[in-house]
């Protein structure tokens, strides 16, 4: 990999987060309203009444520096964001810092996106390499007609679907949350117990749609893989099926599917926060929900940001490790 | 006799347009063309009792704000699509516009235009839409469809773009080049007739998206202030727990409208994606 080519990396990595950044800071003040006057009165119709609010849009004021030409106000939150990582307080637990809001709901976001795809993305391949491979079962390749309304069904509509399958007509796993209430936590296998019974709808919910997305298009390069020289040789070698369908097949055909897994990532963080909103996971999502619900601005850009960031942090890692993934690759 | 003879050939070619089409026809029919016929009283907050099961005279209940759960859903399929077709709409125009610039004239234009769609790309689409619609207040149906277009211009972008650069180089758009013909009339006379197969598969693929992103937005609460759509639908039922009240009639119809919708745009994606590309071999 060369030098020019991580720069350029780099680059976008950065213009990426300057474009998150500038909307986060246009969009509310396109609106007519000051965004403080904005939020105060959103909350207000929700029926929510700050016990100081003066303080709070004093606070904002001198923060945002309100009364400075709109230029500075702009340089002031691009410093705040990327030298000091300040998304500002947030008004309904205020005078909690946004931050550490989103960092406290992290670890369950990340479990649930974690565990849900790489399930996903090992049963996936292995289903859609399977579908293709000729020497697989007659019924077992027609699985992959199951498989495709899984992949067009919105996961939060699988979400409700699992739901009321699973934990209101047979009430086998908890409908909600990520704990009993009022249990006790620490490391005793009743609590790990009680943590795994409660993740696993959300984390279904999560794999089940993207099993269909993988499959569907592990079967498609796969058949293409099929009908590559190097495949015809080693059968004519006399290798084992299962070598051949491992080794030259599928290490092959999977190479692409990680390129896509960058793409899609930002599609999948965004489908697991509104699994996180159905089944009231306190993770990222569910802050976002309850932001969204509050009218708490400042909370609910902070999150976004947190989440762009995320993203382009994580495809950033993906471009930069696929060299060495796939050898053949070079950039220049 | 000759239209129908011609359908049946159509048929025979894309097995899965007809269903796919008769399907969005009967989702969409009943809230836009018969809209009179609906008694939209039944719409409205009270309009009849609250919490009811289905029975004769509301066929799949109401809900708890004493709205009939037919009518809405009859409304809010068209109101969901709708809203898919007018971001179709503009991202497959604008999408069209910027990838037909890209591709043709190449260069700087170029790099500009795809490193935009290469950064967008890269954002996830729900942040950008969740940012807008929970900064503008009251949002119109229109308006819905323009926030939710934000993110379905890219992927026709690029489509449009790799496709352009591809029939650029085509004898035909070669000798039409060194007969000195216009720019503007190649892009539209020799390549334009050539990318509409592609147009009508994106098109319908950008529908599908800005359905899936607009019922997001509105499962979020982020709706239309109508609140007449599918996802607003869905939204209140999680909001007043109808499922754990054991509602069924209130969110699972909407579900099932959401998964036929998706189906029906899948079944005709299949057969568009055949006619812009015939050597796609079926397996």
């Amino acid at each position: 990999m060369s030098w020019k080519y991580l720069l350029k990396r780099l680059l976008i990595f950065f213009i990426t987060i300057l474009v998150a950044a500038t909307l986060n800071f246009l969009v509310p003040r396109l609106t007519p309203q000051d965004p403080i006057t904005a939020v105060l009165g959103a909350m207000a119709s929700k029926g929510i009444v700050l016990s100081d609010s003066e303080s709070v849009v004093q606070m904002y004021t001198e923060a945002f520096g309100l009364d400075q030409p709109v230029i500075v106000q702009y340089f002031k939150y691009l410093g705040n964001i990327f030298f000091r990582f300040d998304f500002g307080y947030s008004i309904s637990y205020y005078p909690n810092k946004v931050l550490p809001i989103i960092l406290n709901a992290l670890p369950w976001t990340m479990g649930l996106l974690l565990i849900g795809n790489l399930v996903a993305f090992l049963i996936g391949n292995l289903l859609g390499a399977l579908c293709a491979w000729k020497k697989t079962p007659r019924f077992f390749r027609g699985f992959i007609y199951v498989l495709m309304p899984f992949s067009t069904i919105p996961y939060y509509v699988l979400a409700l679907l699992l739901m009321y399958l699973l934990a209101i007509l047979n009430p086998i796993f908890p409908i909600s949350g990520a704990t009993t209430a009022g249990a006790a936590g620490g490391f005793t296998l009743a609590h790990l117990q009680d943590l795994a019974v409660h993740a696993v709808l959300p984390i279904l919910s999560v794999a089940l749609s993207l099993i269909g997305f993988w499959a569907l298009s592990m079967r498609g390069i796969m058949s293409t893989v099929l009908g590559e020289d190097y495949l015809t040789y080693a059968q004519a070698r006399g290798l084992r099926g299962g070598r051949i369908f491992y080794h030259y097949g599928i290490k092959n055909a999977v190479l692409p599917q990680y390129t896509a897994f960058a793409i899609d990532l930002g599609k999948i963080m965004c489908g697991s926060v509104l699994v996180e909103i159905l089944f009231n996971y306190p993770g990222v999502g569910y802050v976002l929900y309850n932001a969204l619900r509050t009218a708490d601005y400042f909370v609910m850009q902070g999150v976004i940001m947190f989440i762009i960031f995320t993203v382009a942090l994580a495809t950033l890692i993906m471009d930069l490790i696929y060299p060495k993934l796939d050898p053949r690759i070079q950039y220049d | 006799m000759t239209i129908l003879k011609k359908l049946y050939q159509l048929h025979r070619r894309m097995p899965t347009l007809l269903p796919g089409i008769l399907l969005i026809l009967i989702i969409a029919l009943p809230g836009s063309l018969f809209k009179p016929a609906l008694d939209m009283d039944l719409t409205m907050l009270d309009g009849s009792r609250i919490n009811l099961a289905p029975c004769e005279e509301y066929p799949l209940g109401t809900q708890s704000e004493g709205k009939d759960i037919l009518t809405l859903l009859l409304i809010g399929s068209w109101v969901t699509l709708k809203i898919g077709l007018i971001a179709g709409f503009i991202g497959i125009g604008l999408g069209t516009a910027l990838g037909l610039i890209a591709g043709f004239f190449g260069g700087k234009v170029d790099t500009v235009i795809s490193t935009v769609v290469d950064i967008g790309m890269t954002i996830p689409p729900l942040a950008i839409m969740i940012l807008i619609a929970a900064s503008v207040q009251n949002i119109s149906i229109a308006g819905m469809g323009v926030i939710v277009s934000v993110t379905a211009w890219m992927q026709p972008t690029r489509i449009i773009r790799s496709q352009m650069l591809s029939l650029k180089e085509r004898n035909y758009v070669q000798l039409a080049r060194i007969s000195n013909v216009s720019n503007l009339e190649i892009i539209f006379r020799e390549i334009m007739p050539n990318l509409l197969p592609f147009l009508a598969s994106t098109f319908v693929n950008a529908v599908s998206t800005a359905i899936l992103s607009s019922i997001g937005l509105e499962v979020l609460g982020l709706g239309p202030s109508s609140s007449m759509s599918l996802g607003s639908t869905i939204y209140f039922s999680t909001y007043y727990s109808a499922m754990w009240r054991g509602m069924w009639w209130w969110w699972l119809p909407p579900i099932v409208v959401i998964v036929l919708i998706f189906v029906a745009l899948f079944l005709i994606s299949l057969a568009l994606d055949e006619l812009g590309n015939p050597k796609l071999k079926r397996m």
